[in-house]
Formats: C-alpha cells, structure tokens, sequence
C-alpha cells in the first residue's frame, strides 16, 4: 500500500478509523472532502438562541431548585455530539479544519457562559464558513453571540454614545484587540494604540439581546460612539456598517493572509513553517480574496505536506487516534474522556487565552505529558481484551510503523504491553 | 458471599512491576458450597518465566557451558540456590517456596510445556488458557466449573467484571472477577522499552527519558530486585483471594495473574523482583486460607519455556520446555516430578530449548482427577482431543 494514503489520513486526517478503506487517491479524498456544505449542519442541534434562553433562565433563577443549569445540559449534549462525530466522520480533514478555526477564533469555556453557546459558535460561526471566504467567517465569529460574551464587547460601549454619557461608562476594547492582534493582521502589520481604541470604538454597540426573545446578536445605536474612526489609516464611518467594514477589510489585508498562512501551515505541515509553503499559501489567499477551500486544498498540495511526518500530536488529535484505531463500538469507549483529555493538557472548550492552544511539539512534548499519555493508552488497551497490536499497527500506521516499533511490539510479554508500545511509539505521535 | 476485600494498590506499587488480577469463579463457589470442600488456584505467569532459573537443574553437567553466567550461587553458599534433593536448586529469592517444599506442599514439575509450540506469547498463552492447541469459546478452567455437579442454589450473580475475564475463566459457566483498583498498570520495565524506543528522537527522546528520571525510573531501580513498597502488591492480592476462597460459602476456583518474566535482558537481576513477588504471594494465600490450606492445590504455570543459551544481552529468547510449581496443602510435595531430559546439544528442543517431556494439560488433569474426582469423560470435556496425555498420578496426598 502507498504510503500516502496513510500519511494523510493521519497528516490531514485523525487518524484511521480501524479498517476504514484507504483512500486510492489520497489527494481526490481530501478534496472530495470539501465539496459542498458541511454534513454535521445536517443534524440539529442547540443554537445561540437556545443557549441564550438558557443564560437568561440562570439569571432568573439562580438556585436552580438542585438541578443540573441548562447550560450545562446543552452543553454536555453539543460536546458529546462533537466528540462522536470526531469519531466517526469520514470529512476527518473538514473536521480538522473546524477544529483548526474555531482554535484561531478560540472562545472558551474559562468565561463561564461561554458553556451555553460555545458550540452554537462552532455550529454557527465556523462550520458554514470553512470551505467559505475568510471575511465572511470573521463577521459571524465577531457578530455571534459567544465571542461577544467571551471578549467582553456586548459591555462596550461608546463613551460619546447617549448611554456613555448617561452612566459614564466606556469602551471595552477586547475584542478590537485580539481581533487585530490574534484574528487578523497581528501586530506585524504595525497598528498602534490609537488603531485599537478606534477599532473599539467602531464595534460599539455590537451586543446582543439576552431577555427576550428573538435573541442573539443585537446592534444597540444608543451605546455607539457617534463619529468615524481611522484604523490603520483608513477611515470607517460610524455606525453598524462602519464596523463591519472594517473587520471586512482587516480580515483582507495582506498581514492577515500571512497571519493565516503561517498558522495553516504551521498547523498542518511542521512546527517551523518553511517559507516557501506560507509564501504559496498567502498567495493563494491573497489570489482569491481569502477562499479557505482554496487555500486548504493548496496545502494538500504542497510537497513539505508530504515529507514525514514531524509534528506532535495535540492531546485532543491523540485520543481521538488511538480511539479511532481502537475502532470500539460505541457502547464501550472509555468513561470519562473528557476527563482524559483534561488531564493530557488540554481541556476541550476551554483553553487558557484567546490565543488557543499552542501548535508546536514543544509546549505538548514534555515529559509528564508524554508520560501521562502512556499512563492513559496502557490502562485504556487493557480493555481491548484480545485486539492484535500488530494488526491495528498494520491498519493505523501501515508503511509508516518502523522496524524497531515492530520489533518491540513482538518481544512485548502481554497484549496490553504490545498495545502500549505501539500507541507509544514515535510514529504514533505524530502527525 | 463474603464483602470483596478492598484493595489499593497505590500508583508506585502498580508502576513498579506488578500487573494482577484475580478472579473468582461464582458459579463454582456455589459448587464448591454444596459438593466439594477443595480449592483449586491457578496463577498464569505471563510472559514466560524462564524454567530453569526458578528451579535450577544444577546437577545436569551440560547446564553451565549453556549459561554460566545465569546461575545463582551454588547450594550451600551464601545466598545461593536452596536444595531440592540434590540434582534441583530452588532460586533464592523463593524462600517461602524452599518452606514449602521442606514441608511437603511444594512439588516442582520441570520440563513442562503448554499444547503447542509456538514461541509467540499471546498465542501461546491463548493455548494455555484454551486447553487445547486452537481457538475454543472457554477456557479450561470454565469448563472445570461446567463439570462439576451444580447445585440447585447456584446463585448466577456476577461479581463487579472491570477488565476482561482472562480467558482461562472464560465461557458459559458464570464467574466473577474482582480487579484491585490500579489494574494494568505499566511496569518500569516497559516504560524502559518505550523510552529506549524514543531514544533517537529529537522531540521525545530527551523528553522521556527526563520523565524516566522524573519518576525515578533509573537503571538502577530498574534493576533492583526489591525496595520495599513494590513488593507488596501481589502479595495483598493474594492475601484478599486467600480470604475469599477460605471462607465456607466462598468460590472453589479461582485464577490469578503476574507479569513480568519476559526477561530479554539482563535477566539475572531481573528476575529477582517477580519471583520474590511469587514467592511472598504464596505465602500470603496459605496464611489467609487458614484451615482451608490443607484442602487446596495451587498450579503455577507459564507460556513456554526460554533459550537454554544466554542471548547477547544477558537475558534469554522465547523458548519451550520450563517449569510449573503444584503446591498446597493437599500437594504430595518435598520432591520434584520430572522426567529430565538432559541438556547435552543433540537433548534440546531444536537445538535451543529445554525439550518438554510432559504435557502441562496432564499435571492439570492429575489434580482434577484426584481433587474433584473427575473421570475420563469429565476430564475430555475439560480438555478435548487430549486422550493420549493421561493424567499424571500421585500429585496431591492420597
């Protein structure tokens, strides 16, 4: 078998699913992967809306009478749903990329409310965009209502707006912030605090309605600062549209596209970006004014993407592996996943700083987090009763399981410890 | 139905080289109840324990020129081999065993193997725990359960099941299993292996190899027979098993496990710790079982046997014939049962390996005979296709 089927399964992929047939024509099945809408909107789910109800229910009635929060339960709902369909799916490389830009637009669990609608964000903000344009998913991440919760904007408001005036109150320039900092142009493209303070100043009023009923994103015209503002030398009008405007244009300007770039790169080809992939990867952005199906098909095609594989594994991406490779009915995965990946370093939902979690082997390659990995994979095989470590090798790695693995697996004294050798092994934490 | 023991293996205990698990067979707890007051202990060694380590056929004049650099100190010397009659040494760490033996409870049976001769553990070990040399749906000490005559009362209620049943105890006949919180837990042992798999990676490598250190997995206690708190894992699990088999309503079979025999490397040194945890494990079970111990056999056996030679690395390979320990209360013991083969180059297996000269399927079938009165038929459906290997005689006191 072609190494290359493997290779992207895991490279652009999580990993194969048990027997899963290889792909013949790794290239096609990744972008046969991107034709047309995501599949998992097929399914309903708990929107914003629903998630809001249930902020609003909490804040009424702050006891609960001993029940579980209804966040809480849609929560768990959405989580679990994600988890199984991370799975399951045989979109693996859309999935990633869901996961790759709802990282770049990270809203967490560490602001607490973001619990009720952080996977509406996911549902309503990411997916319909992935395969979509750039400036079209930074509007809805910037209009939904989670990153409003999450960075503070929908408590911003213009210090010269009639609200301002009435409560002295004034500008929460967050969300302005990482949107240049982290979401877009990033501090190389050299804005000041003056472009910060203006660009919060645009996004005043952009806020959301929480009591009634319809809820989510809501401009409120009283809390916005009244006058145009100069970001980065361009002048946007006040107003809902001035703010849109200018996320528009910041989300294509050319320091994003190499923000973007280095990021997809970084992302799926190695820790440190080779030059010549971001410069191919920014251009297409660029060429297309941000098509990200564009630009994901074009890292397929970069010849770095296929040279052995040399990223670590994030915590999240290795239990969705080994699980995968397991290839368990769905009545027998592991309690307490969720659990399990908290405790590997990387809680779901709920990375410490906008910023998401980090994407290089250094910040996941240290040694008790390598070693709670093997901790975890040794108790987990235990359960695979009479599973064959080297058929699930054979089936997970292929052409990729070296020699001294499969050596090591068939000197190991027990099932559990040939298991544990193989979901321990270098290649295995790849990607 | 006696409360479960509690056991808590703690993190280092489970971490330093003990995998094991006991199980208890329900169904013939009830047996046992109402028909019979003997108990029968089997422990699978996994991962072959080398044979002639163990129990050291020293008076075999062809056993140094093959592996000098194995052999314990003489008989007779500071801690040295202990005695079995002058041909046979006892390992030293197994001083409870040389108790044993000088007692008449333990009985060696060297030169044993399973029903093939594959040298793959798992499916060795499968074959074992089968009885037979393919694939069955239950082990044969299920099948015991199935044979012996049930009484009306057999409660089916399965006891906590948390890890899979080895399959030893698998099939129709209900069991139980009792798994000590911390089950499964790597040895130091491998961890080593996987750190030694990483060693030329630029990532991890020095990654894990500082988290070797981190958890104080150096050479040196990898080595080490025993410090301390290590030891005492497998002996509460015996202790806990010893109880629930002692007690009068408790089950009559039961089946444990422990690792940590597959000695590639430096197995001198390394085979110190497991059979110290053997050793102490036994004695910890005739000390619960009380009264009971005189009603019990216990069978110890393993895979296979390993290389007569020392491989490059001062371990030992995958090899054949080896030894299995029969002791209890009810054992015709102070003696060993082998029919030597002599190790000269033209008596070894293939040229490498301790040729067996009996069938562990047969030792099983002399204790099963003479303990639970088992015929020839009962002792076919508990080990098919087996007729031409009979059940050894004179294992347990008349």
């Amino acid at each position: 078998m072609d190494i290359q089927a493997n290779h992207a399964l895991i490279r652009f992929g999580l990993g194969r699913k048990g027997t899963e047939p290889l792909p013949s024509d790794p290239q096609s099945w990744l972008a046969a992967q991107l034709d047309g809408p995501d599949h998992a909107l097929d399914t309903p789910g708990a929107s914003a809306q629903d998630g809001l109800a249930a902020l609003q229910e909490m804040r009424q009635d702050k006891t609960l009478r001993g029940r579980e929060s209804p966040a809480a339960v849609i929560f768990k709902a959405e989580r679990d749903a994600l988890f199984s369909r991370l799975l399951t799916s045989d979109a693996p490389f859309r999935e990633r990329l869901v996961l790759f830009w709802y990282n770049h637009f990270t809203v967490s669990l560490k602001r607490g409310e973001c619990t009720a609608v952080v996977n509406a964000f996911i549902r309503e903000a990411i997916r319909p965009h992935v395969t979509g344009r750039f400036s079209d998913m930074a509007m809805a991440v910037m209009r939904h209502p989670a990153m409003l919760l999450y960075l503070d904007n929908a408590q911003s408001i213009g210090p010269n707006s009639p609200v301002g005036l009435r409560l002295h109150k004034g500008l929460n320039e967050n969300l302005a912030r990482e949107c240049l900092e982290l979401h877009t142009v990033t501090p190389s493209a050299g804005y000041t605090q003056s472009d910060v303070t203006n660009f919060a100043k645009l996004l005043t009023g952009w806020s959301l309605e929480l009591k009634t009923p319809p809820r989510g994103f809501r401009f409120r015209p009283m809390a916005h600062e009244p006058d145009g503002q100069v970001v980065l030398g361009q002048h946007f009008p006040p107003g809902e549209p001035g703010g849109a405007s200018a996320i528009g244009w910041l989300a294509q300007h050319p320091a994003t596209y190499r923000n973007l770039a280095v990021k997809l790169v970084r992302h799926f080809v190695a820790d440190d970006p080779p030059t010549a992939a971001v410069q191919r990867i920014a251009a297409v952005l660029t060429r297309t004014h941000g098509d990200l199906k564009a630009a994901s098909l074009e890292l397929t095609r970069l010849p770095e993407a296929w040279q052995p594989l040399s990223k670590i594994r994030s915590p999240v991406d290795y239990v969705l592996a080994v699980l995968r490779a397991a290839d368990l009915p769905p009545d027998k995965q592991p309690p307490d996943v969720f659990g399990l990946i908290a405790n590997l370093g990387q809680p779901l939902f709920a990375a410490p700083l906008p910023n998401g979690w980090p994407d290089t082997a250094s910040e996941w390659a240290g040694s008790e987090a390598l070693l709670r990995r093997v901790d975890w994979v040794h108790g987990f095989v235990g359960r695979l009763g009479g599973a064959d470590a080297m058929q699930i090798a054979d089936a997970t790695l292929g052409p990729l399981l070296s020699d001294s693995t499969k050596r090591e697996i068939g000197r190991a004294g027990s099932r559990q410890d040939a298991l544990t050798l193989l979901f321990a092994s270098p290649e295995f934490l790849r990607r | 139905m006696p409360s479960h023991p509690s056991m808590r293996l703690t993190r280092r205990t489970a971490l330093l080289g003990l995998t094991a698990a006991v199980s208890l067979g329900r169904h013939a707890m009830a047996v046992g109840h109402a028909q019979t007051d003997q108990r029968c202990v089997v422990v699978i060694l996994r991962g072959a324990l080398d044979g002639m380590s163990a129990v050291v056929p020293y008076g075999d004049p062809a056993l140094a020129q093959w592996r000098a650099e194995l052999l314990p100190g003489a008989v007779g010397t500071e801690g040295g081999m202990r005695d079995l009659g002058g041909f046979y040494g006892l390992h030293p760490a197994l001083a409870n065993l040389h108790t044993l033996y000088k007692a008449g409870e333990l009985l060696p049976v060297h030169a044993v193997a399973g029903p093939t001769r594959v040298r793959s553990h798992f499916e060795a070990q499968d074959y074992l725990e089968f009885g037979i040399d393919h694939q069955m749906t239950s082990g044969w000490l299920n099948r015991v359960a199935s044979v012996l005559p049930q009484p009306q009362s057999a409660s089916q209620t399965a006891l906590s099941v948390g890890v899979t049943v080895p399959i030893l105890l698998r099939g129709p006949a209900l069991v139980g299993s009792f798994v000590p919180k911390g089950y499964g837990e790597a040895s130091p042992d491998l961890y080593a292996r996987i750190a030694a798999l990483h060693a030329h990676d630029n990532i991890t490598g020095p990654a894990l190899a500082m988290a070797m250190q981190e958890r104080h997995f150096t050479d040196a206690t990898l080595m080490q027979a025993d410090k301390g708190r290590n030891q005492g894992a497998f002996q509460m699990l015996c202790a806990d098993a010893g109880r629930l088999l002692a007690a009068e309503d408790g089950p009559r079979l039961a089946a444990l496990e422990i690792g940590g025999w597959d000695t590639h490397t430096a197995q001198k040194n390394r085979l110190n710790q497991p059979l110290k945890q053997l050793d102490d494990g036994m004695a910890a079970l005739k000390a619960a079982m009380g009264a009971a111990w005189s009603k019990t056999s216990v069978l110890a056996m393993t895979e296979f046997g390993r290389t007569v030679r020392v491989n490059g690395t001062g371990g030992t390979d995958h090899g054949t014939g080896t030894v299995a320990f029969v002791l209890g209360g009810a054992v015709r013991g102070g003696r060993v049962q082998a029919n030597w083969p002599g190790l000269s180059q033209a008596n070894l297996f293939e040229y490498r390996d301790l040729q067996p000269t009996a069938d562990l399927r047969g030792v099983a079938k002399g204790l099963l005979a003479q303990q639970f009165g088992l015929d020839a038929a009962a002792l076919a459906q508990v080990f098919p296709e087996s007729h031409q290997i009979a059940a050894m005689p004179g294992l347990l006191r008349a």
